[in-house]
């Protein structure tokens, strides 16, 4: 999963603190593995030296890590142009689409049209692996096989998906 | 999706088109305002949730049903505003049918099955058995004319569906969940005819189906969803 992505979105949210960050990260993606604290800072750094984010000023009596970074055109652009795009249709996607699809919710972008867009990506892919089984030999249709039905899955899981949203919308945005 | 222009020829390339159809079955609306061209000798498949509609959408195109709004337009001309009777010659003629239970008719024999399309439109006796017998043949159930429906296994039946819906060159066939009732494998062979069938005929196929490998054999596929559609090649996705 897209870790600088997935943290720019939450900055899109609301300006926070690295600590806020890494709470939210945790709350909502890590589950089960927390993101280091020296990783968050790292990603801030670059995002920083990338016009993604601006740090504010230091608060006082604070140290880096007191700092409030804040999202710029820039970044927004950039988490915008990542919820849109449909992701690589290979199996085993489910972190990066469970991300952006929580993600889009709290932004209140169309999660729907995002999951459309996913969806079409995937049927794209089965279509040329489906004509691979058309023209080659059995080896190959088994391997196609494997990527079908497992393209197949996320798909469940995309249409699940999808009929859950405003439920879902509901639970991220409190 | 192809705007509602009434009046209009339908689209160039489309053999069978729908344009804001609206149908409703007491106070529950089933389509609100679907659209949907499909070219002619293209596999397209309707895919969507239980109830979104997508199989009154075939019935629409088929002329089963008739809408409550909008146009159904077939080989350019209206289907919707034709009589009962010129529908139903339309389907006997230009239409095959496949459905998820193969619906074959239990009290006849394979082959009558195959070849009563054929008799229904008043091909000769001799004329339409030989055909049926041609097109057991075409599907490897060549030594099953003479036994009954209940004896062939859920792959067998729908080949003979096939062959009964396809027996009468129809310009399109209507297969809806074709392979629902199937396994993987012999829902794959099943859809794999279908596809190579169509080909060979130049037969333009609306499948609906809510399995995506079932979709993944069509040349591309359409999304139904709460009685609308969408289309993601015209909305630039999914190519």
């Amino acid at each position: 999963m897209s870790v600088p992505l997935t943290m720019l979105g939450l900055l899109e949210r609301e300006p926070s603190h690295g600590y806020e960050l890494k709470r939210d990260y945790d709350a909502y993606f890590g589950r089960g593995k927390p993101l280091p604290f020296g990783q968050v800072y790292a990603t801030l750094a670059r995002l920083a030296r990338d016009g993604m984010v601006v740090a504010g000023e230091a608060e006082p009596g604070a140290g880096p890590e007191r700092k409030r970074y804040v999202i710029t055109e820039a970044g927004a652009t950039e988490v915008e142009t990542w919820l849109a795009e449909p992701a690589e249709p290979e199996p085993h996607l489910q972190t990066v689409l469970f991300a952006k699809v929580v993600l889009a919710l709290m932004l209140g972008r169309p999660a729907d049209r995002y999951l459309d867009v996913q969806r079409a990506a995937h049927l794209a892919r089965m279509r040329q692996l489906t004509e691979v089984k058309r023209s080659d030999g059995l080896l190959d249709v088994l391997r196609a096989d494997y990527g079908l039905f497992h393209l197949e899955a996320d798909l469940r899981w995309i249409d699940t998906t999808a009929a859950r949203l405003d439920a879902l919308a509901k639970e991220v945005r409190g | 999706m192809t705007a509602s222009r009434p009046g209009a020829q339908a689209s160039a390339q489309s053999l069978i088109e729908a344009r804001d159809v609206v149908k409703s079955f007491g106070q529950t609306p089933a389509l609100r305002g679907a659209s949907v061209a499909v070219a002619r000798g293209e596999i397209l498949a309707v895919m969507g949730p239980s109830g979104s509609g997508k199989s009154t959408l075939l019935h629409c195109l088929a002329g089963i049903f008739t809408p409550d709004g909008g146009e159904i337009w077939f080989d350019g001309r209206r289907l919707d505003t034709l009589g009962e009777a010129e529908r139903t010659k339309l389907r006997r003629t230009a239409f095959g049918f496949v459905f998820q239970f193969g619906q074959l008719v239990p009290e006849l024999s394979i082959a009558d099955n195959i070849a009563l399309p054929l008799l229904l439109n008043r091909v000769r006796r001799k004329d339409a058995y030989e055909k049926a017998a041609r097109w057991l043949d075409r599907l490897e159930l060549g030594d099953l004319g003479g036994r009954r429906t209940g004896e062939l296994s859920g792959g067998q039946a729908q080949r003979v569906a096939l062959a009964r819906a396809l027996v009468m060159q129809p310009q399109v066939l209507f297969a809806d969940e074709p392979t629902g009732s199937l396994d993987s494998l012999t829902g794959e062979m099943v859809m794999d005819l279908i596809v190579s069938l169509a080909r060979e005929e130049e037969t333009t196929v609306v499948v609906v189906t809510h399995e995506a490998r079932v979709a993944a054999c069509a040349d591309r596929e359409i999304l139904v969803r709460d009685g609308m559609v969408f289309d993601p090649q015209a909305a630039g996705v999914g190519r």
